[in-house]
């Protein structure tokens, strides 16, 4: 007795960390495809990066970009650009799995749901963050912003405004796969729900590319972003089930 | 212990009633031909049984378990109205990713196993967007043969397949019966269905018609069942 009780606290940690590496395994697995699935039709990243170039352009003719009050409100154009643009990468998102019902031949594979909704969440992640990296060079250039002053202090807003982005997208994504109109419900129910996110990115970014200092204003919309992330991915993967099986 | 178990199911499409209090049983070895005319409930059934959708009433166990378990679904192969690989995926990356998702000890070799079996190892790196509907199909069937599952699920699996897939798919499910497996489809070519049955379920407007062995007078007369037990029965 005395030989087998401690052996079985360390068993169990193997079977916990096996099923941890399992977990991980599946997201990348999923992941994987996505990216690799988009990376050979390019459909989504190319109507989406064409779409960001053409509303770029066009508010370009709206504002003029040496006035200052152009800069001030820059935060706030490219955050518009941004989420809609990357509406068009997260409306594929699900919509990939319907032709051949892949939706099923998935949900039937032994993976959590939440294993198939973070796959699906990083694939989308990555491919709206390349799309915003390669939009940010032009929005500088149109709009006279010197956006790489404070590049490692905007790029972390856009990594934290992204994934508020993407983690919402996602699940609506998964929500909205089986109704004709997801192209337009899609947006109509992930822009409500992000105005917290998008109101912190865009407040931050402004601050940001103006060259302005970071206060404890600036700080306070980072806690926002950041708690808006962590909620709101926790109850994607708690809900993922119910949305996908019902 | 029954390798699927259906109890009391109940489904509701709004207020319209899918299945009505409907209970199958599979043994372990055994192969149901799930029959009915259209929306008599089949596919809905095959559906919740596979863990796709939830029944408002009632119980499924597959082996003992529920079927969202992972474990369970471990056990399970469903081939459904869609053939469920991807188009822009080669046919060796359809059955390693699938190979992956199921945790398969070496998923590329089980693939190339598969592929040969299945007769597409000489298109195995060839996008499944360019295959003809028959390659399609017998990669579906590669797909659901893959992990070795002990029950299988196969929603009119015969529909659509050219002759080469149909001996495949019929020489699969016979070694799969020989070695214990149990086989579930529901299908509307009740020759080659019946052929392998070894039990019979007929399905009316949700309900549970006739459920039994499979006898000589329905394989002599595909239309036997539903003569006898079905709408078509004389009063």
């Amino acid at each position: 007795m005395l030989d087998t009780e401690p052996l079985a606290q360390p068993k169990q940690q193997v079977g916990t960390a096996r099923a941890r590496t399992s977990f991980v395994r599946q997201v990348l697995v999923v992941a994987f495809k996505d990216l690799r699935a988009e990376l050979r039709t390019k459909e989504a990243i190319n109507a989406s990066f064409g779409f960001a170039l053409v509303i770029l352009l066009l508010f370009s003719f709206a504002f003029d970009p040496f006035q200052e009050t152009t800069r001030e409100i820059s935060g706030g154009l490219l955050w518009i650009v941004f989420a809609f643009a990357g509406t068009l990468v997260l409306n594929r998102s699900f919509a990939r799995e319907l032709p051949n019902d892949c939706l099923d031949a998935l949900i039937a594979a032994p993976l959590s749901g939440a294993a198939l909704f973070l796959g699906k969440a990083l694939a989308n992640y990555v491919l709206v963050l390349a799309v915003e990296l390669v939009s940010l060079p032009v929005f500088g250039i149109f709009y006279n912003v010197r956006w790489a002053s404070q590049f490692p202090e905007l790029f972390l807003v856009m990594l934290l405004g992204t994934w508020a982005l993407t983690i919402i997208g996602t699940i609506f994504s998964a929500l909205t796969v089986n109704i004709k109109l997801r192209e337009v419900m899609l947006p109509m129910l992930t822009y409500p729900i992000l105005v917290p996110a998008l109101m912190a990115s865009m407040r931050l970014t402004t601050t940001l590319v103006t060259g302005a200092p970071i206060d404890a204003d600036s700080m306070a919309w980072l806690k926002v972003l950041t708690g808006f992330d962590i909620i709101f991915t926790a109850v994607s993967l708690v809900l993922v089930e119910t949305v996908l099986v019902g | 212990m029954s390798a699927v178990a259906v109890e009391g199911i109940w489904k509701f499409y709004g207020d319209y009633p899918a299945l009505r209090d409907v209970g199958i049983d599979a043994s372990p070895g055994s192969c149901l031909a799930l029959i009915g005319r259209n929306g008599a409930g089949k596919t809905t059934l095959l559906r919740i049984v596979a863990g796709f959708s939830r029944a408002q009433r009632g119980k499924i166990r597959i082996h003992g378990k529920e079927p969202r378990e992972a474990e369970t679904r471990r056990l399970m192969g469903f081939i459904g109205h869609g053939i469920s690989v991807y188009d822009e995926l080669s046919a060796l990356e359809n059955l390693i990713l699938f190979g992956k998702l199921y945790g398969l000890a070496d998923p590329r070799r089980s693939a190339l196993e598969w592929l040969e079996r299945t007769g597409l190892e000489r298109v195995r790196n060839g996008l499944v967007r360019e295959f003809s509907r028959g390659m399609r199909q017998r990669l579906a069937v590669a797909r659901a043969f893959l992990h070795e599952p002990s029950v299988l699920l196969l929603d009119e699996p015969f529909t659509a397949l050219d002759d080469r897939a149909i001996a495949v798919l019929q020489r699969l499910l016979r070694e799969a019966l020989a070695a214990g497996k149990t086989v579930v489809m529901s299908t509307h070519q009740l020759r080659e269905a019946l052929e392998l049955a070894s039990h019979v379920a007929l399905l009316t407007r949700g309900q549970l018609a006739f459920h039994g062995p499979r006898t000589p007078e329905m394989v002599e007369d595909p239309g036997y069942v539903y003569a006898r037990y079905g709408e078509d029965r004389p009063n």
